[in-house]
C-alpha cells in the first residue's frame, strides 16, 4: 500500500488547538482557526492526571477588576513589614518574586502598584474556579486557592473528549467567564503534572508523557521535587545530590538509611514513579496562625494578647472542621528572622482554645530567649477526630473543666449572635 | 594504664556507663566513660551533665592511669566478647589509642585526654540515710508510671521524694503525677532522713537508679540536698541533679470524702480491661464501668469500629454509677496491686476516683475520669 506523502514528512502526532479546542493530528498551526496555541504531543490524548495552577492568581483579579493596573507592575502585599504574596508578570521581569521583602521588591520596582490583598475576592473567584473544575470530575485536590490536581481519569466517554479537550476548555472558561488565566500541566502522576504546570506559564498548557519521564528529569536539579526546601536541598547536597541523574545512582536501601522515610519517596520519583491519588479531602496536617507585629514587641503582656488571639482562631477552625490536635507548636521570628519553635504534646487532643492558649503561653514560658519577636505563631498538629478529645479533666487544674464548658457556652453564644457578642478581657490587649 | 577485667564484670560497669550517656550529643567527650585505674580498682565514670554514675570495680593494674573512649562502642565490643574471657585495657598515653585485648581479639579506639572530662561538683549534703533496696524499688516502682512527659510541665517530669505527716507519724513518701493520675507511696522514715529537703528526682534519674536496687540484700547510702541526690552501693555511686521546680500541692488533689466502694480481684480486672479496650483503636481509649450491686460491666463502643462488654462479680454496695475512664490508664493502675483486691473509691463521674490496695493506705492512686 502507498503512503501518503505528507506522512513521510510529518508522522501523525495527537494535537490540540487551546484557542477553538479542535483536535488534529500534525503539530502545526491549527488547521481550523490558524492559531498558534497548539499543544502536540504523542500521549496527549493518552494522559489524565492534571495540575492546574492559575496565573499571578492575586494579581490577575486585581488586574481584571481595576483596568488602570491592567499594563502596570503590580504588586500583592501588606503594610510597610510586609512579604511580596504574588507579583504580575510584568512586575517579575523586574526580578519580583513572591515572599521576598516589600522594600526589596520596591528597589527592583519602584514604579511597582502595591495593592493591599482582598482576601474574601479571591476566595470568591477560587470557589468559582472550583465549580467549573468540579464539571470535570470530582477528584480535585486543591493545593490553595489557586491550584489543584484534577485525576480526570475515565471520564473521556462521559465528556465525550479525552481529558486534554476538557482541560484546554477549563482554563479557556476561566478567561472568558471568570476573567483570570491558569496553566495545565498533564502527566501520568501528581508529582509531574505539577511539574509540568510550570513549565510554560502563563497561559501554558505542558505535558509530560510516560516514555519520556526518565530522560525529561535526567538533569534536572532535584529541587524540582515538592517539598523539598533548603534544608532538604542542603542535606541532599552533603550527599552529592543535585539533579535526578545523581539521584538515580543511589541504592533503595541506601537512600532509605540516610533520609529515612523521605529516602523511599526520593528513589521513586527519581524514577518518575509517584503513586499518590488525587484524593478529594486530602487529610489536613495541622492548624496554625500567625501574625507579624506592626513593631517588634519583647512586652510579654502584649505578646500574650496574641497568643490569645491565634490560640482563638487555631480552635475556632478546628471546631469549624470537627477536628482536634494533640501537638500544640508556638512559633516565635526574632527580629532578626531567626525562628525559634517549640512544640508540648498533651496527652488527649483538644480543640478548646483556653486548653490551646494555656499550652502555648506555657511553652512561650519556658523559651529562655528575651525578644523583641517580629511575629508570633501559634499551631495544632498531629490532628484526630473530636472523639475522644477534651473528655478528660486535669486534676491539677480542676476549673480546666469548667472553662472549657464556658467556652463552649460562649460558642454557642456567638453561633446566635455574631462574633462579637462576646469576647475574652484578655483578646483586648 | 594497663589493666585485666574479667568481660561479666567488665559489662556490668561498662554498661552502666553507657546508658547514662547521652545517646544525641554534641559534645564528644561527653559520650565517653571515663576509666581510671589505681591500686587495685579501676572506676568507670560516665555523664550526661545531670547524671553522674562511677562504678569501682577490682582488677587487676599493671600499670596505673586514666583514659576516656566512647563507652557506647566500648560496650558493643565488651557484649560481644565471649563469656568467661580475660579483657585486657591498654593505653600508652602516646598515640592516642586504648588497646582492647581478649582471646584473638584485638580493637584499638579513639581516646580523649582525661583532662576534658567533666566532673560534677562535688556539694554537701543536708541528710544521709541509708535504706534497703526493696524499700527504694517499692517506692519508685509503684510512682514511676504516673511521670509526666509534657515538657511544658517540667516540675512533673520526675518523682518527688519527701518527708510528710501521715495518720501514723513522719513517712518517706515518693508521689507522681501527670494530672490524669497520681501515685502516692511511702515507707517508714530510715533514721538520719527527717531533715531532707523534698527533691523531684528526674525520670532518667530514677530508671538508672533502679539498677542499683535488684540486689535484696542491699543497703543504698542516700545523700539529698536542694539541688541532688545520690544513691551509692559499695561499688556504684550515682549522682543527680534534682528538677528546680516546685511540686505542686498533690494532697488537695486526693480525695478524702469519695465513699462508693468497689472492691475487685486486681488480676481478673486488669485482665477485663485489656480485652474490652481490644476494639477501640482510639490513642486514648475509653472504658466504661458500670456498678450495680455487686456486679460491674465493663464496656468500650467504638464507633467506627465496634463494641465489647464484660461482667464481673465484685463486691459493691452503694448506688448505681456509670464513669468511664482512660483503658491504658486503669490498666496501669491495676497492675500496681499486687497482694490484695483492688478498692476503688467513687464519688461521681466527673469526679477523681481513689484506688488503693485492700486497706493499705501506704499506696493510694488517684485517677480522673473520662467522659463517656
Amino acid at each position: 500500500m502507498m503512503r501518503k506523502p505528507a506522512d513521510c514528512r510529518n508522522p501523525p502526532m495527537p494535537s490540540l488547538c487551546r484557542d477553538c479546542l479542535t483536535t488534529f493530528d500534525t503539530p502545526a498551526r491549527c488547521p481550523a482557526c490558524r492559531s498558534p496555541r497548539v499543544t502536540s504531543h504523542p500521549e496527549l490524548f493518552d494522559l489524565s492526571i492534571a495540575h492546574m495552577d492559575c496565573d499571578a492568581f492575586y494579581a490577575s483579579v486585581e488586574k481584571r477588576d481595576n483596568p488602570a493596573l491592567r499594563d502596570k507592575p503590580v504588586i500583592i502585599g501588606g503594610g510597610r513589614r510586609g512579604v511580596v504574596s504574588t507579583a504580575c508578570y510584568i512586575a517579575r521581569i523586574k526580578g519580583v518574586r513572591s515572599a521576598m521583602p516589600m522594600f526589596k521588591a520596591l528597589q527592583l520596582c519602584p514604579e511597582a502598584e502595591v495593592v493591599r490583598g482582598r482576601m474574601d475576592v479571591y476566595v470568591e473567584v477560587s470557589r468559582q474556579v472550583r465549580a467549573l473544575m468540579e464539571e470535570l470530575t470530582p477528584a480535585i485536590e486543591p493545593l490553595s486557592l489557586d491550584e489543584a490536581f484534577l485525576d480526570l481519569t475515565g471520564t473521556s466517554r462521559l465528556h465525550g473528549a479525552p481529558p486534554a479537550v476538557m482541560l484546554a476548555r477549563l482554563t479557556k472558561r476561566m478567561s472568558d467567564e471568570i476573567g483570570i488565566t491558569g496553566s495545565i500541566g498533564l502527566s501520568h502522576n501528581k508529582f509531574l503534572a505539577k511539574v509540568a504546570s510550570d513549565l510554560d506559564k502563563p497561559r501554558g498548557f505542558s505535558v509530560i508523557g510516560a516514555a519520556e519521564t526518565e530522560t525529561f528529569l535526567h538533569d534536572k536539579p532535584v529541587r524540582l521535587i515538592w517539598g523539598i526546601g533548603p534544608a532538604a536541598q542542603a542535606s541532599l547536597d552533603k550527599a552529592g545530590i543535585r539533579s535526578f541523574a545523581d539521584l538515580k545512582r543511589w541504592d533503595r536501601a541506601d537512600l532509605g538509611a540516610r533520609f529515612g522515610s523521605m529516602g523511599d519517596r526520593l528513589w521513586h520519583l527519581a524514577r518518575g514513579i509517584d503513586k499518590r491519588r488525587v484524593s478529594r479531602n486530602a487529610p489536613m496536617k495541622s492548624i496554625s496562625n500567625e501574625t507579624t507585629f506592626h513593631t517588634d514587641t519583647a512586652d510579654p503582656d502584649i505578646l500574650d494578647g496574641h497568643i490569645w488571639r491565634l490560640a482563638e482562631k487555631v480552635a475556632d477552625r478546628a471546631k469549624a472542621r470537627g477536628i482536634a490536635g494533640r501537638v500544640v507548636t508556638l512559633k516565635l521570628k526574632r527580629a532578626n528572622h531567626s525562628l525559634l519553635s517549640r512544640q508540648s504534646k498533651l496527652p488527649d487532643a483538644t480543640q478548646i482554645a483556653d486548653r490551646i492558649y494555656r499550652t502555648a503561653r506555657d511553652l512561650f514560658d519556658i523559651v529562655a530567649d528575651p525578644g523583641p519577636y517580629r511575629l508570633l505563631g501559634v499551631g495544632l498538629s498531629d490532628l484526630t477526630g473530636t472523639e475522644g478529645a477534651d473528655n478528660s479533666g486535669d486534676l491539677l487544674d480542676p476549673q480546666a473543666i469548667k472553662r472549657a464548658e464556658a467556652e463552649r457556652a460562649t460558642d454557642a453564644i456567638r453561633q446566635r449572635f455574631g462574633a462579637d457578642a462576646i469576647v475574652k478581657g484578655r483578646s483586648l490587649r | 594504664m594497663k589493666i585485666s577485667i574479667e568481660r561479666g564484670t567488665l559489662l556490668k560497669a561498662v554498661g552502666q556507663a553507657q546508658s547514662v550517656v547521652e545517646r544525641r550529643n554534641t559534645i564528644p567527650i561527653l559520650a565517653n566513660v571515663l576509666i581510671e585505674a589505681e591500686g587495685d580498682t579501676v572506676s568507670f565514670r560516665a555523664t550526661d551533665l545531670d547524671i553522674e554514675v562511677v562504678d569501682k570495680i577490682a582488677a587487676q593494674v599493671e600499670r596505673a592511669g586514666a583514659t576516656t573512649v566512647n563507652a557506647v562502642t566500648l560496650n558493643e565490643i565488651v557484649r560481644k566478647l565471649p563469656d568467661g574471657a580475660l579483657v585486657q585495657l591498654t593505653d600508652d598515653g602516646a598515640n592516642g589509642r586504648l588497646t582492647i585485648e581478649a582471646g584473638r581479639s584485638n580493637f584499638s579506639l579513639a581516646t580523649l585526654p582525661k583532662e576534658d572530662f567533666p566532673v560534677m561538683a562535688s556539694s554537701e549534703y543536708h541528710a544521709n540515710f541509708s535504706a534497703p533496696a526493696p524499700v527504694l524499688r517499692r517506692l519508685f516502682d509503684k510512682s514511676k508510671f504516673a511521670i509526666s512527659t509534657e515538657e511544658t510541665r517540667y516540675y512533673l517530669n520526675g518523682v518527688y521524694m519527701h518527708v510528710a505527716e501521715s495518720e501514723g507519724g513522719k513517712v518517706l513518701r515518693c508521689v507522681a503525677t501527670d494530672g490524669h493520675r497520681l501515685a502516692r507511696i511511702d515507707a517508714s522514715l530510715p533514721a538520719g532522713a527527717e531533715d531532707m529537703p523534698g527533691v523531684i528526682v528526674p525520670r532518667k534519674t530514677v530508671g538508672e537508679m533502679r539498677k542499683l536496687l535488684d540486689d535484696d540484700e542491699a543497703s543504698i547510702a542516700v545523700s539529698v540536698s536542694e539541688t541532688k541526690i545520690r544513691f551509692a552501693t559499695p561499688e556504684i555511686t550515682l549522682t543527680s541533679k534534682v528538677i528546680d521546680g516546685t511540686f505542686p500541692d498533690y494532697t488537695r488533689v486526693i480525695p478524702t470524702g469519695n465513699t462508693r466502694k468497689l472492691e475487685v480481684d486486681a488480676a481478673e480486672f486488669a485482665q477485663a480491661v485489656d480485652r474490652v479496650a481490644t476494639v477501640s483503636s482510639e490513642r486514648s481509649r475509653a472504658v466504661k464501668l458500670q456498678l450495680d450491686e455487686d456486679r460491674l460491666i465493663l464496656s468500650v463502643n467504638a464507633p467506627d469500629s465496634g463494641a465489647a462488654e464484660e461482667e464481673l462479680a465484685v463486691a459493691y454496695a452503694d448506688e448505681k454509677l456509670e464513669i468511664g475512664f482512660n483503658a491504658k490508664y486503669l490498666l496501669e493502675i491495676a497492675s500496681q496491686v499486687d497482694r490484695e483486691n483492688a478498692v476503688f473509691l467513687f464519688n461521681s463521674a466527673g469526679d477523681p476516683t481513689l484506688m488503693r490496695e485492700g486497706n493499705d493506705t501506704s499506696a493510694v492512686y488517684v485517677v480522673m475520669p473520662m467522659r463517656v
